[in-house]
């Protein structure tokens, strides 16, 4: 009996089949649904017999272009699931009055909001910013490929790979209950015991490798890869945004890293890092977690400044307004990222010295931000606009961020923020910045660059709807939420007892609804688009009178990006070739020199699952074998010398000749 | 507008490259970048022992644990296996496939020599009760001198998978692109080696 016990727990650690949510009815429904749409489009794939074709043009691909796209389809995924977490608190919110507990427990409440924040942040905003960088920058660039095609195919990978350890925790054990940036000693093991943490711990170490070195893969081709003649100061913005986003990211996630390395000790071996007794300080975890939490909300927005920097100049026919100067806010707002992150612990009790001192750095960024969104404006001034889709998100972001950006300066007051420290004041100000900032510029750069990617314009009427019931939604949702936050109310709680406060929860709560109806509408506008491809169909390759070298090429452009490689001479290269008389090559191709696709990122990301499962789970030998497992096929990845290939010139020319039929067409 | 106008008035400009265009490789500068993080990891490290490292909680201070004589002689085979990495690839400069794997060889006995000097002075703390869950200052101390180790383990690993494809497959570019590399690695280690221990060995044992 004593043996079979210590067999069992020696096979499957802590793992029983008590790990299984089948008493809450939510998560088995949401495991049904699940379930079988995953089964349906798995025997989809099978009947259509399309694994062959995923597996060698798309799961093994080394090309940017192909791995930008899996990153946003993998963002979109994850916003459904986000997005899903926070509709549920919405509701649970409108209606736990007057002693009624609404539909969720605590218990489930708290694992709802953790995984809300980390879902939407590491899951959505991430890879969808980092999808864009991958597809884009190389084609702005006038460059083939990123610097290291196959880091880059496994960066991807260990990206979903975290996702799917984040989605695991739904359905086998618990997710953490700790809010987002688990503080300890919550996050510790006396208060923290179960699995809950070490899924976040581990899906987010998992990941991190996938974003680190995506980091320094984008730094490395842009700093190495430009067409000649693009000097720095000759770079389209969006690229310069993404320098400077990729250098944060290199210069933070190993901090995150290695402070959840640190809790995960705490956990796991028994040091006393964050802990209460014998020598611990939580408070260094609080430092250190907003050392990488500060600059990580600058790495989510400065693509998006990037992206309506892009779409600004486009869509008013100008060139943009104080390139200069916009270069130079980026890089100052880089800096800057740096030295406010005691700001989000005002209370921690630093005096009044430290605090002043992060009150006005803080204060300080707004100055370069304010500069940016007078350069847009000032582009607009006099500009000849086009309502199309990307330019509506682009004022909507102009008009919504500017009111998340005050009320980030009023936070940014230490004796404000005392008052309004862990309010829903602030859960207002950071969903006004991110919806309105960071998601407003995901959803213009996906209307923007559509056709580039696919040949095709999204429909336009499903656009303006998604882009109306988002905006609109957004205020309903969150104004609420700063009248709410000033009356001090609390972050994070699931029940109330005064009832004067539940109107604005159900406003919030309709607002919500409005924004389901605008994602709804996203998901509509994708299918609908899909479907009337043909009527939409702008295969010439330059549908916005383009301004930067992506537009040079076809929709969507060739593997190899472009047949001969592009001298610049302007940082809105392509505008100005079209304005000098250039005409496009039709002979003399040659050979090109491309690296060849590989599958050792997927099959290195899948037994990174396995070692995460095995050690949140405490499987220690399958942890121990999956971890050689890593090492060995590493090592034998290495031993692969023959790792590039050749487009035969025939292929090149067949290519380029095709398009210029089409075009021909065309005219 | 103005600045384009100027340029170029008289001939049409060029616009892209007849001939095959070679950007500058990236290895060398995406390598550094790597290793920056990874020093941004020891940064956090260091400054985790700089908050923790005097919270003795009633336990053992530096003074009482540590015996420098056994620390800087893991410090010289440390550096000696630096120097010796460096006539490595003085000799893969020469092209000389031996005498490269022959110092590759040494680097390694060095190598192996830190990491189990390490190992013993790890097994002697724990046996006398200086375990790293003894006080926050013992858990900093072994994360940050640990971290170091597993990257010299990793290094021993990677030094003996190229020993062997040096060996098989010669010094070829590849081959000579990872051995710089791995040299960068190796004296990064050195570097961070020189801080553990100047800041947690002997400013450590002053008090």
């Amino acid at each position: 009996m004593f043996g079979d016990i210590s067999l069992t727990k020696f096979l499957f650690g802590r793992l029983s089949l008590e790990a299984i949510p089948y008493h809450e009815p939510i998560l088995v429904v949401t495991f049904a649904a699940v379930a079988v749409g995953g089964l349906a489009i798995l025997a989809l794939i099978t009947k259509f017999k399309l694994w062959g074709y995923l597996w060698n043009e798309w799961f093994t691909s080394v090309d940017h272009k192909k791995i930008g796209i899996m990153y946003i389809i993998l963002a979109i995924v994850m916003l459904l699931r986000g997005f899903a977490d926070a509709i549920m608190m919405r509701i649970q919110q409108a209606i736990a009055f007057n002693g009624n507990e609404g539909y969720l427990n605590p218990h489930h409440y708290d694992q709802i909001f953790t995984a809300h924040g980390v879902i939407m942040i590491f899951f959505v905003a991430m890879p969808f910013v980092t999808g864009f960088m991958n597809y884009v920058v190389p084609l702005q660039i006038g460059a083939r490929d990123v610097s290291f095609p196959f880091l880059n195919n496994f960066s991807f990978w260990m990206t979903t790979a975290g996702a799917v350890i984040i989605m695991m925790s739904l359905f086998v054990g618990e997710f953490a209950r700790t809010g987002w940036l688990a503080y300890p000693p919550l996050s510790g093991a006396d208060y923290s015991p179960g699995v809950g943490v070490d899924y976040y711990i581990w899906g987010l170490q998992v990941a991190g490798v996938g974003t680190t070195l995506s980091g320094i893969n984008l730094i490395a081709t842009i700093v190495k890869m430009r067409a000649p003649g693009m000097t720095f100061m000759k770079m389209p913005v969006f690229t310069w945004t993404s320098l400077c986003t990729n250098i944060l990211i290199v210069a933070t996630f190993p901090i995150l890293t290695a402070t959840l390395g640190l809790l995960s000790l705490d956990r796991y071996v028994g040091t006393n890092f964050f802990t209460n007794d014998l020598g611990g300080n939580p408070m260094m975890y609080v430092n250190l977690i907003w050392i990488w939490g500060h600059p990580e909300v600058y790495i989510l927005v400065l693509p998006a400044f990037g992206i309506f920097s892009e779409v600004v100049a486009t869509f008013c026919g100008k060139r943009l307004f104080g390139y200069t100067s916009m270069v130079y806010a980026t890089c100052v707002i880089m800096i800057l990222s740096y030295l406010v992150w005691l700001h989000h612990f005002f209370t921690m009790g630093s005096g009044a010295s430290v605090n002043a001192f992060f009150g006005i750095t803080t204060m300080i960024i707004s100055i370069p931000t304010g500069a940016k969104m007078f350069n847009w404006l000032f582009t607009m001034y006099r500009g000849r606009i086009r309502y199309e889709l990307p330019m509506l998100w682009t004022i909507g972001f102009m008009i919504t961020f500017v009111i998340g950006g005050m009320t980030g300066v009023m936070l940014a007051i230490p004796p404000a923020d005392f008052v309004l420290h862990n309010s829903l004041f602030l859960i207002a100000h950071f969903h006004n910045v991110i919806i309105g900032g960071v998601l407003f510029g995901l959803m213009a750069g996906v209307v923007y660059w559509w056709p580039k990617a696919f040949g095709y314009k999204l429909d336009a009427f499903w656009g303006k709807m998604s882009f109306w019931f988002w905006q609109i939604g957004f205020f309903v949702a969150f104004m609420p939420l700063y009248v709410l936050g000033l009356m001090g109310v609390t972050r994070r709680v699931s029940q109330f007892e005064d009832p004067s406060l539940q109107i604005w929860f159900i406003i919030a709560a309709f607002g919500a609804g409005l924004i389901a109806i605008g994602i709804a509408s996203f998901v509509i506008q994708l299918v609908v688009s899909f479907l009337k491809r043909d009527q939409l169909r702008c295969d010439s390759g330059d549908p916005w009178n383009g301004r930067t070298l992506e537009w040079s090429t076809s929709s969507p452009p060739p593997d190899y990006n472009f047949a001969f490689t592009p001298v610049v001479h302007d940082h809105d290269g392509w505008y100005d070739m079209k304005n000098r008389g250039y005409e496009r090559p039709t002979e003399g191709f040659r050979a090109i020199h491309m690296p060849k696709n590989t599958g050792t990122g997927i099959i290195l990301s899948g037994i990174s699952i396995v070692l995460a499962f095995a050690l949140i789970w405490y499987i220690w030998w399958l942890a121990a074998v999956s971890f050689i497992a890593i090492i060995a096929v590493s090592i034998a990845h290495t031993f692969n010398y023959d790792r590039d290939f050749f487009i035969p010139a025939e292929t090149v020319t067949a290519t380029e000749d095709a398009r210029t039929t089409l075009l021909a067409e065309r005219t | 507008m103005s600045a384009t106008q100027v340029q170029n008035t008289d001939e049409k400009p060029v616009f892209y490259l007849k001939e095959e265009h070679h950007p500058e490789n990236s290895t060398m500068l995406g390598f550094w970048l790597y290793l920056m993080s990874d020093c941004l990891i020891f940064a956090v490290l260091f400054a985790t022992h700089g908050v923790l490292g005097r919270s003795y909680a009633a336990g053992p201070s530096p003074a009482d644990l540590f015996d420098l004589n056994l620390v800087a002689i893991n410090t010289a085979m440390l550096l000696l296996s630096s120097i010796t990495y460096g006539f490595a690839m003085l000799q893969m400069e020469r092209n000389a496939k031996m005498e490269t794997l022959v110092w590759l060889g040494i680097t390694g006995v060095f190598g192996a020599a830190f990491l189990g000097l390490e190992l013993y002075e790890f097994y002697h703390l724990i046996l006398e009760g200086a375990g790293p869950t003894r006080s926050a200052f013992l858990s900093s101390f072994f994360t940050l001198v640990g971290t170091h180790g597993l990257h010299v383990t990793f290094g021993m690993i990677w030094l003996i998978t190229l020993m062997v494809q040096v060996r098989r497959y010669g010094l070829n570019p590849e081959n000579r692109r990872r051995l710089m590399c791995l040299s960068m690695f190796w004296h990064f280690l050195d570097v961070i080696w020189i801080g553990v221990f100047s800041f947690v060995y002997l400013l450590g044992v002053l008090g």
